[in-house]
């Protein structure tokens, strides 16, 4: 049996040299014209740095180009791909057509990930996309674990899965925030804000807290809690899911050093000593990762083990 | 909001007995949650209507169409020269390709022109199993930019419905780089969230919103936080709206010239939950700009009546969110939500006796005698009278009309038709 890939997002160069040291073995950057709700920024030529410092240490590097393209995006969006063939990532994560598009118009031949987050939800889109150039397939977070199962059975691509961090549950165009202040007439509170990512909206009836910012793409909703699969990774081991991502979005860099290095374990655990050594060892993972949880953001195992209906 | 620049379009120009007149004309497209509401909409002036059938539509609250309720559909609105689409457009798990096959056929049998659709799967499985069928793109792929246009122009599809966040210049772009037919949607309740990547639904109340499970919780009120050192500080003072991101409805009435020139092709009116009344009074108004507009649009202005009939059926304040650029908080709802409908719909023409002038009506809201009512109509021209005498189906005189559904007559001196409608204002 092969072991999944280890794929993380990391805030920073230096943050990247930690993670290497703690077990990564494929990272997702970019920014934020061209990618969605990234853990860090970094630029073109950062992207060109860190990629040699990925690719000494054998690992992977992903850069993403998931945005939903408007029309005044698109002539640089050809252009940072033609860097990003120049600098030779890994691949191109895409969640919009018009990548597919500029990919073949301008002969990049990077491979691509197909991401389109919350519509990637059954094994035939999969290969769909597949068809068209997808190496792999990144599934949306909404679905059940036997919904994953049955599309690694059939799906022609690789498969990626979300196992730990929080998940974004709305996009909007809208300065959703900002239209808040402004209807309040704070205008100076957007200028104060505008870089803060430590807001949340309050579900008084739920008692949930749901994280919110604004960038260049529009206002993002995350989930009330914290997905976290480390004790419960067996099916995802037999089935062969071929990388399990570590959303680390709004968190800081300690945390996601920790918790990379939680999932290393887990792993290696599984895959080097076998089933027994991982039952033996997840409760423990657990619990280190409880320990540095923050108090706002408690985990759940998001839609894994809940049905939904509609 | 200023007006964006309209520039003529020669394309769609031909000169009619020494007129410059506009003739291609877009379709007027119209929601459907029922077969009355199709025949309604189709009477009032639709070239189109959208239905969702009984599998693979989002809302799944509306009374949704069996095959032999389409059949119906097709048939009655060929008579008017108008066709119909079926939403097919889920993104279906795993689960819910069992069935699609048969489902597309039998959709295809009944004469249905094309579906409307987000999924590949349901995509390359209806161009294999029912080739009949026009694909069109749903904008729960919200289609944002012109190369994800030509991305499903070379896939082969007929039509693109685009995201709810084009603007009028991008739509011109777009159909300048791309020859395929663009619908856009110009009446109605709107996704404040790029459709399609909203699950607020999921994670609040475990329906998922894609496949028709939407429970709107967008529209729901909450309290803004900021977290400082691990702890909750309020964003808010007491008495302040909470925060809200309920958008105005949409509403591009003023902007049907513009759309004209831009050479779109399919206009589309929101709303298959929407009483018939709605639609009937919506899709007359939006006929009314588009044939005034393309007869003569040297001399077009839009008439104030035109836009007081709109808001007749207009229980939410409205907007011309994003086709004029980026909607500011202006184009959203804070503190308050729906308000009260100026007329209610109070009853449907079923007959007319042009010798004794006795008006045979459906009711569909309370109404006596004495009360001020308007009947309204494509065939007619809209008028108000008092309410004589009422009388029931067994020619029982009544004071008032309080059964729902209930068959009543009365005197009305002008000539009506069948479909016509009476609405009473709401004091």
């Amino acid at each position: 049996m092969k072991k999944p890939e280890l794929l993380v997002t990391p805030k920073s160069i230096p943050h990247i040299e930690e993670l290497i040291k703690a077990g990564a073995d494929a990272f997702v950057i970019g920014e934020q014209q061209f990618g969605l709700r990234l853990a860090g920024e970094f630029t073109v030529s950062q992207v060109e740095e860190a990629t040699k410092l990925i690719h000494e240490a054998g690992k992977k590097v992903y850069v993403a180009v998931n945005a939903l393209f408007h029309n005044d995006r698109l002539q640089a969006l050809d252009e940072y791909l033609k860097e990003m063939q120049r600098i030779g990532v890994d691949a191109l994560i895409f969640g919009d057509p018009a990548v597919v598009v500029s990919v073949r118009e301008l002969g990049i031949t990077i491979p691509l990930h197909w991401n389109p987050e919350t519509i990637a939800t059954n094994w035939f889109q999969a290969n769909y996309w597949g068809e068209r150039g997808a190496k792999r397939a990144v599934l949306a977070r909404e679905l059940s674990l036997d919904e994953v199962l049955e599309i690694k059975e059939h799906a022609k691509p690789e498969i990626e899965v979300q196992v730990h961090g929080m998940t974004c549950m709305f996009q909007s165009k809208r300065s959703l925030l900002g239209n808040y202040f402004l209807y309040r007439g704070e205008v100076m509170e957007i200028e104060n804000r505008k870089e803060n990512k430590n807001m949340f909206l309050h579900d008084k009836e739920r008692k949930n807290k749901y994280p919110i910012y604004e960038d260049l793409n529009g206002t993002h909703i995350f989930s009330p809690n914290d997905m976290c699969l480390i004790d419960e990774l067996t099916e995802l081991f037999e089935a062969g899911i071929d990388s399990l991502k570590f959303d680390g979005v709004l968190q800081t860099e300690e945390y996601i050093v920790t918790v990379t290095n939680c999932y290393r374990q887990a792993i290696d655990a599984y895959f080097d000593q076998g089933e027994d050594a991982y039952d033996d060892l997840k409760n423990e993972l657990l619990e280190q990762i409880e320990k540095i949880q923050p108090k706002l953001r408690p985990l759940d195992t998001g839609f894994i083990f809940k049905e939904t209906v509609y | 909001m200023a007006l964006l620049q309209l520039i003529e379009n020669e394309k769609i120009r031909e000169t009619v007995n020494g007129k410059r007149v506009i003739t291609k004309k877009p379709e007027l497209l119209a929601p459907a949650g029922s077969l009355e509401k199709l025949k309604v909409a189709v009477h009032y002036g639709a070239d189109a209507v959208f239905i969702g059938g009984q599998e693979f539509g989002l809302r799944s609250n509306a009374n949704n169409f069996t095959i032999e309720e389409m059949r119906e559909g097709v048939e009655f609105a060929k008579k008017y020269g108008a066709v119909v689409y079926v939403t097919t457009n889920i993104f279906a798990h795993n689960e819910n390709m069992v069935g699609l096959e048969e489902y597309l056929q039998d959709i295809e049998d009944a004469g249905v022109r094309g579906i409307i659709v987000a999924d590949p799967l349901i995509i390359e499985t209806c161009r294999r199993v029912a080739p009949k069928l026009e694909i069109h793109l749903s904008t729960q792929q919200s289609l944002s930019n012109w190369k994800a246009v030509k991305y499903w122009k070379q896939e082969g599809l007929h039509r693109v419905v685009l995201a709810r966040e084009v603007g009028a210049e991008e739509m011109r772009k777009m159909k300048e780089e791309v020859d395929i037919e663009i619908e856009a949607f110009v009446h109605g309740a709107m996704c404040i969230a790029y459709s399609g990547r909203c699950v607020l639904s999921n994670h609040m109340t475990a329906r998922d919103s894609n496949r028709g499970g939407c429970c709107q919780s967008c529209r729901w009120d909450y309290d803004l936080y900021e977290a400082v050192d691990g702890e909750e500080k309020a964003l808010f003072n007491e008495g302040d709206a909470p925060f809200a991101m309920s958008p105005k409805d949409l509403k591009l009435i003023e902007s049907i010239p513009h759309m004209i020139e831009l050479g779109i092709d399919s206009l589309k009116v929101e709303g298959r939950m929407k009483s018939i009344h709605y639609i009937a009074t919506v899709i007359s108004v939006y006929r009314k700009v588009i044939d005034a507009y393309c007869a003569d649009p040297e001399n077009f202005k839009i008439k104030k009546e035109w836009l007081e009939e709109l808001d007749r059926c207009a229980n939410r304040a409205t907007a011309s969110s994003f086709f004029e650029g980026e909607p500011s908080f202006e184009q959203q709802m804070f503190g308050t939500h729906a308000t009260k409908l100026k007329w209610d719909f109070a009853g449907l023409v079923l007959d007319y006796n042009q010798e004794t002038q006795i008006v045979t009506l459906q009711q569909r809201n309370y109404f006596k005698q004495g009360d001020t009512v308007e009947f309204f109509g494509p065939d007619i021209e809209s008028f108000k009278m008092e309410v004589g005498q009422i009388w029931d189906e067994k020619d029982n005189e009544i004071e008032v009309a309080n059964h729902p559904l209930q068959i009543v007559k009365f005197k009305v001196d002008r000539p009506l038709f069948q479909y016509n409608m009476m609405r009473k204002e709401n004091k």
